[in-house]
């Protein structure tokens, strides 16, 4: 599914990827503004986390959401959804125009996703510290069943503070679900400032691999390695769940929201609408020395 | 039985019947629901492949060591981890599964309860939440572990099935009855001594109420543990001319709201009782259905727990101070009645 390194299908993946990311950010921007208000950072620090996953990773049927077989995709931290619908309509769950009644009275697109009326959700989430728990189920049902599918879950770094994480990663490491793999959006930020100043959460490796996870650490923005990584990834239904640790910059690809605690929650207007347009056209700019 | 007996055997403690699965007073452990539990879950589970179980270390109190025993790879024990347990069976329950979840109701409904109406209820998983030892049944171990307010907690979640089993046919018929049922259920289960109120399997709807003994005078409206006390009540009153009829109110959420109102048809007089607080239970819901109902005026009142804090104590010295026995359930419909 992944290509080879070096091979002109994967330069082509990466393009394709590349495109896609921006694709989410740019939907991020349009869908936040007919709300009114969104969690612009949180969805554009995992923009190619998505990306690699719903184009290069997950086994999914958008024609058959419920396919038994196929792998789940839990979000944790839900109020990134903004950044999920635009790829589930993308690749086929339903039709790109239903979003355009985005969190209008009735529609089935809150600013955190509702299984009961999103295909392509697998579990409602918005409640922070509660989807690693649900993952866990959803690998015990694979064991349980027999099925060869795995479980992924996306988790904020400032989620972790949440005990239940730590309920969910010790009944991981202690049943050794091998096809669990959780993935720390690692953007340094959570509402009050840095997630470190908050309430620490490093060493985040070694609290997993002390419950007994295997652990892996990358640029949750480079691409190439994204795909590496997962195309590495141990898959052994016994074996010890994994974690990646992606290395991210809330707000990844809008200068005035890098690493700014201010945009947790925002509403872009006017002129910066505009310019925030034209900065993500142009794709992604090295970050700063200064950030 | 001696209360320090009572109270050991809820942890499996300096309690050889629960290995040689002798009762104490000889009878047979089928009418005992502590013994029906697990094993009726079993039975269930070797005909139909959705059925697991999850505890959080109870597996000795509530006995899904006999699920184990005979499906130890649809068995999970998480630990002293109630919340990542209930969560865990939503994700279950998600992919095809109905979990039961088991652990004492002050910690299963009360610790959990996000977990319950976020996970379980508003995404409609077919997840059992079983709240055992509810109400004041943990005796000496005090608030901690008691569940007075857990019925209250949860009817006010939408689409929560709430139920009492009432005794361990009743039990078996919940459970039964349950693994089809659409969204998530609370289960709420008394100490498993509760005694027999059905000599068989009874027929059950959840939803609609069963009426137990028929009267004129009075209906007394029960649920739970407090069925069978209502109905020894009912015969002492029914030696000092009252006639009383007799509702098991085994489903409160949602209510039977055609059998409240019945009642206040046919009698003019409701009495409810629960082990419970009364600021938000069985006594409530009934309540509020007389009074939106168009129910005609009767005497009523809800008997249960009051808002306070309860004292330790062995649970019998507790049933009856709190006027939770047979006796102190007469009382109540006498002054009632007066």
């Amino acid at each position: 599914m992944i290509p080879p390194t070096g091979t002109p299908e994967r330069a082509a993946a990466l393009e394709r990827l590349t495109d896609r990311a921006k694709f989410i950010r740019l939907e991020t921007v349009r869908l936040s503004r007919i709300a009114g208000a969104g969690h612009y950072t949180s969805s554009f620090s995992a923009a190619e986390l998505f990306a690699a996953l719903y184009y290069s990773v997950l086994k999914y049927q958008s024609a058959e959401p419920r396919w038994a077989d196929r792998d789940r995709f839990v979000l944790s931290k839900g109020h990134a959804a903004i950044g999920l619908y635009p790829v589930l309509a993308d690749v086929g769950f339903f039709a790109p125009s239903v979003l355009d009644d985005y969190t209008r009275l009735g529609s089935p697109f809150g600013d955190h996703p509702d299984m009961k009326k999103i295909p392509g959700i697998d579990f409602s989430s918005g409640s922070l510290g509660h989807g690693l728990s649900i993952a866990v189920g959803m690998a015990f049902a694979g064991r349980v069943g027999d099925r060869p599918y795995r479980t992924f879950c996306m988790l904020g770094d400032g989620e972790l503070h949440e005990g239940q994480i730590w309920e969910a990663a010790n009944a991981a490491g202690h049943y050794r679900l091998g096809r669990l793999v959780a993935i720390v959006d690692r953007n340094k930020l959570c509402i009050d400032g840095f997630t470190d100043d908050v309430m620490s959460v490093e060493p985040i490796e070694d609290r997993f691999a002390a419950f007994g996870w295997q652990t892996h650490r990358v640029d949750g923005h480079d691409l190439d390695a994204l795909l590496d990584l997962f195309s590495g990834l141990p898959d052994k239904p016994d074996g010890p769940p994994q974690l990646i640790v992606a290395d991210t910059v809330k707000g990844r690809g809008v200068q005035l929201m890098e690493y700014n605690p201010d945009w947790h929650v925002g509403n872009l207007v006017g002129a910066d609408y505009d310019n925030v347009i034209v900065e993500q056209q142009a794709g992604l700019r090295p970050l700063e020395a200064t950030k | 039985m001696t209360e320090t007996q009572d109270q050991a055997e809820i942890f499996g403690g300096g309690a050889t019947e629960l290995r040689d699965k002798r009762s104490f007073d000889g009878s047979d452990v089928s009418s005992i629901p502590a013994f029906v539990f697990g094993e009726e879950l079993a039975d269930l589970a070797d005909n139909d492949p959705r059925v697991v179980v999850l505890t959080a270390d109870l597996a000795s109190a509530n006995r899904a060591t006999d699920f184990a025993e005979r499906h130890p790879d649809r068995f999970f024990n998480m630990g002293i981890a109630e919340k990542g347990m209930i969560t865990s069976a939503a994700g279950m329950a998600s992919c095809g599964y109905v979990p039961f979840a088991a652990t004492f109701a002050s910690f299963s409904a009360l610790l959990c309860a996000e977990q319950i109406r976020t996970d379980c209820a508003y995404p409609r998983m077919p997840v059992r939440i079983v709240g055992h030892h509810s109400g004041m049944s943990m005796g000496f171990y005090g608030t901690s572990h008691h569940a007075l307010e857990d019925i209250g907690v949860l009817r006010t979640f939408a689409e929560l099935t709430v139920v009492c089993a009432t005794d361990a046919n009743h039990l078996r018929a919940v459970l039964r009855a349950s693994v089809d049922h659409p969204g998530a259920m609370y289960i709420r289960l008394g100490r498993g001594r509760d005694p027999e109120v059905y000599p068989t399997v009874p027929e059950l709807t959840f939803g609609k109420a069963i009426r137990l003994r028929e009267g004129v005078d009075l209906t007394i409206f029960a649920t739970g543990s407090e069925v069978h006390p209502a109905l020894e009540a009912a015969a002492i009153l029914a030696d000092e001319g009252v006639s009383a009829r007799v509702v098991d109110m085994h489903t409160v959420a949602p209510l039977d709201v055609d059998e409240v109102l019945a009642a206040a048809r046919d009698t003019s007089a409701i009495l409810t009782v629960e082990e419970h607080n009364v600021t938000n239970g069985l006594g409530t819901a009934v309540a509020e259905t007389l009074l939106m109902g168009g129910a005609p005026a009767v005497r009523f009142a809800k008997h249960g727990v009051p808002d306070e804090y309860i004292p330790v104590g062995p649970p019998a010295a507790l049933y009856a101070k709190y006027r939770l026995d047979a006796s102190g359930v007469a009382i109540v419909a006498r002054e009632l009645l007066r």
